[in-house]
């Protein structure tokens, strides 16, 4: 393998001198200069390679606070009686202490967990966590670019993205606690601060962390966008980006188009909140007293809330479809099987995301024949998706399959994307919804669908992309554990919620064994949560691989460990500013020829033969 | 293999001006948003009708005179006419300062006549809607003071380098212009 590998790195160097691109990058000296001390290279940097590690690195951390706190309210939820006396020096006063020495969960900041669990995992792990690693570290280096089309521009982005998350995680510490009306942040409980606790100061911290959140989102989309279509390398047509490419550029057009929306939504609550308008406000007592608002209509906040997030969760699972693709085919060292209808099925997928975010709201009084066609769409998206599935299988079939922990984790998404995917053809029926909204079905299947199978991307590509990022190798054993482990943890956790779900139980409820009829899932409802504890203790055997293999993993030796054809594998070990040291790779053909005639892989910066097919274009 | 490579067209469009048309894409999907919303709540009643003060025509006419006046300014830019491109550009920036000057007195226009604020979501969404035109033209209004210390400090020379950024702040001048002239037919129609 290491005789090949050196081979392929001569021819490299060979194609780069003949046919690569001379940019007069290194003629000028220019971007050194920002890279000069620790605090420009580490932390002010604009360097995307650096700002997709400090996504990456802050992502994890707002994962560790996201999964500890459903840890505290599973706990609540699986064993009411049992006393929590010892969270107190983590939780302070959230935790009450009874006479008989027995520490209570506080029922209000029980709802403040949920609903931060949500708002941190959905926007800041897995929007900006995951997309924001990802399509920074690749996009210049897959597409051959020697920096985003605003470097500035894309260290602010990471910089508001930041500062969104010092303002939720100061909303933690109030008095009154953080929002708690759910991440949806529907009015009017979002709307008027006495409403609840959480209604107060926590919820205008939110409001100003969500709108830093969105310039972040928008700032980081602009220039994906633009570097995806401005700044490709000589040869490299859309027909010939990885799927990768394709996947974070389409998810980059649905966070510019959707966020904005959420935007004014956001902004129009906050003058309901402050200014007091009534643009979602009518005829409401509020602890006993009438408000003097009238005419706003709550239905409102709920179409500008959905038409962002239902594309939102598209933004969080297109770019793990895109690393599975990718990683897939690498490790299973075929091609991709229809590498065409995966481009049509993302683009299908995302222009479907913006006409059914209705299905959202089919109990909040939407006309029935407007649901109808919400129905229908939301149907067909099951198109694009078996598609894809079909694709990733027939990738994978009859392959000589090497078994990793990145190539696993990404059979892992597909299984969990078909798990999560099927029950969404239950609830995309607005009459089976009737029954199944707001129950732990619902939770059961947008935690496999998205949160899962899009983590379970998201660690495919840590995995494979480790060495890039760090130049060192995560420990393949430690990685096997966290798989297995999580996978069985995982389906343990959120396969029985699809029972208790059928059977009626209510998400968002602080307690539910004081229902008779729920009476008989006592111990299922312990089961899941003792499951939720083994698998966050997992993550944090991931989390110590990850930062010990930073320092002290197996050294990377050779460019290309994987035997990829993508350009990011051409760029040296230790990638400096500019990316490549020289001229630019040049593609000259698709991203996956592997098993081609007879060669184990193919770059694409090798000139096709004589009488030799692009299979991209 | 040449036959095989596709035409090399890099940087046909510079990225900054292609990432300020995306940029523009969002922000017409936010006022989309806006007036989408706009038609939604109108639609659902207790909507409360009132007259437009005729101060937001005058205003019309003003940002659109500034477009034309930003356009020859750029013009004269090119073609050398130094003292020209000075003097439009200024005469663009007064222009703009005006149409701030004159929504404000059209937001006490609205006042006077009882459409205020929180009065009904009718007159809220003027207000909002307006309001955040208002902090564009603004925005476009840095970006104006910006070319036109390029103007003032540095000597003339047309480098492509200043073709760009004078081009980026002419049509994102020419976007909240077109933007406003937009939401001022959509409140007509709605109204």
């Amino acid at each position: 393998m290491a005789q090949v590998v050196t081979a392929v790195e001569a021819l490299e160097e060979k194609y780069t001198q003949e046919l690569g691109f001379d940019d007069h990058f290194h003629d000028h000296h220019h971007g050194d200069k920002f890279q000069s001390n620790f605090l420009t290279h580490y932390i002010f940097s604009t360097d995307h390679k650096m700002i997709a590690r400090q996504f990456l690195i802050t992502g994890i951390f707002w994962a560790f606070i996201g999964a500890a706190m459903s840890i505290v309210f599973r706990l609540q939820l699986g064993f009411p009686e049992a006393d929590m006396a010892w969270l107190r020096p983590i939780l302070g006063k959230w935790i009450q202490v009874n006479d008989a020495g027995i520490g209570k969960l506080d029922p209000e900041f029980y709802y403040a967990l949920v609903t931060m669990h949500g708002t941190i995992l959905v926007f800041f792990v897995l929007t900006a966590g995951l997309s924001g690693t990802f399509s920074n570290l690749l996009i210049p280096l897959q597409i051959g670019a020697r920096d985003m089309a605003s470097p500035l521009l894309n260290a602010f982005s990471y910089w508001a993205f930041f500062l969104a998350g010092v303002v939720m995680f100061l909303s933690l510490f109030l008095s009154t606690g953080p929002f708690s009306g759910g991440w949806t942040a529907y009015p009017p409980l979002s709307a008027l601060p006495q409403a609840s606790d959480g209604s107060a100061s926590g919820m205008t911290m939110w409001i100003v962390s969500m709108a830093l959140f969105i310039v972040s989102a928008l700032l980081g989309g602009i220039n994906y966008i633009t570097t995806v279509l401005n700044m490709r390398t000589k040869g490299m047509n859309m027909w010939r980006m990885p799927l990768t490419m394709w996947a974070f550029f389409v998810t980059a057009v649905l966070g510019v188009l959707s966020f904005p929306v959420l935007l004014s939504g956001v902004l129009l609550l906050m003058f309901d909140r402050s200014m007091g308008t009534s643009f979602y406000l009518s005829e409401i007592v509020v602890g006993g007293q009438i408000l003097d608002r009238v005419g706003g209509s709550p239905i409102l906040f709920q179409h500008l809330f959905w038409f962002l997030g239902h594309p939102e969760v598209y933004i969080i699972i297109l770019p793990s479809m895109g690393i599975v693709s990718e990683v897939l085919s690498v490790h299973a060292r075929k091609p991709i099987f229809g590498y065409r209808a995966m481009v049509f099925s993302i683009l299908a997928i995302g222009f479907l995301s913006f006409i059914v975010w209705a299905h959202h709201m089919f109990m909040s009084g939407v006309n029935p024949f407007i649901a109808n066609f919400f129905v229908i769409f939301t149907l067909i998206i099951a198109v694009p998706s078996a598609v894809k599935v079909f694709n990733w299988i027939s990738t994978v079939y009859g392959s000589n399959f090497r078994f990793n922990s990145a190539s696993l984790f990404s059979l892992g998404f597909v299984s969990m994307f078909i798990s999560g995917g099927l029950t969404g053809i239950f609830l995309g029926n607005s009459a089976i919804d009737i029954q199944m909204h707001d129950t732990y079905f619902v939770v059961a299947h947008f935690h496999i669908v998205m949160g899962i199978a899009a983590f379970f991307g998201m660690f495919a590509g840590i995995y494979h992309w480790f060495p890039k990022m760090f130049g060192r190798f995560m420990n393949e054993t430690l990685g096997k554990i966290h798989f297995w482990g999580t996978i069985f943890g995982a389906y343990a956790i959120f396969w029985p919620m699809h029972y208790t779900g059928l059977a009626g139980v209510p998400r968002r409820y602080y307690s539910i064994d004081n229902f008779e009829s729920f009476k008989h899932f006592t111990d299922l409802n312990k089961f899941i949560t003792v499951a939720a504890i083994v698998v966050f203790f997992l993550q944090l055997l991931f989390i110590i691989n990850f930062f010990y293999s930073i320092f002290s993993g197996r050294k990377m030796t050779v460019k290309n460990p994987w035997g990829a054809n993508t350009l990011e594998w051409t760029t040296p070990i230790e990638t400096g500013h500019g990316n490549w040291p020289g001229k630019l790779p040049t593609v000259q053909r698709w991203a996956y020829d592997y098993g081609k005639n007879g060669e184990e892989f193919v770059p694409q910066y090798i000139p096709l033969k004589e009488g030799e097919h692009d299979h991209g274009h | 293999m040449d036959a095989m490579t596709p035409e090399y067209n890099r940087s046909k469009i510079h990225q900054h001006k292609f990432a300020l048309w995306v940029g523009i894409g969002s922000i017409i999907m936010m006022f989309g948003a806006f007036t989408s919303a706009y038609v939604v709540r109108r639609a659902s009643g207790n909507w409360f009708e009132f007259k437009l003060p005729d101060i937001f025509f005058l205003n019309t006419a003003v940002i659109v005179l500034s477009s034309i006046t930003i356009h020859l300014s750029y013009r004269a830019f090119l073609s050398g006419a130094e003292k020209r491109y000075k003097g439009l550009l200024v005469t663009t920036f007064l222009l703009g300062i005006a149409f701030v000057v004159l929504q404000y007195l059209g937001w006490q226009a609205m006042t006077d006549i009882g459409a205020t604020f929180t009065v009904n979501p009718s007159s809220s969404f003027i207000y909002v809607i307006s309001g955040l035109h208002a902090a564009h033209v603004l925005g476009g209004l840095g970006a104006i003071a910006v070319a036109m210390a390029h103007a003032f400090i540095l000597p003339y020379k047309p480098t492509p380098r200043r073709k760009l950024r004078f081009e980026l702040v002419v049509q994102y001048w020419h976007f909240v212009d077109v933007l406003w002239v937009y939401l001022i037919v959509f409140f007509m129609v709605q109204s």
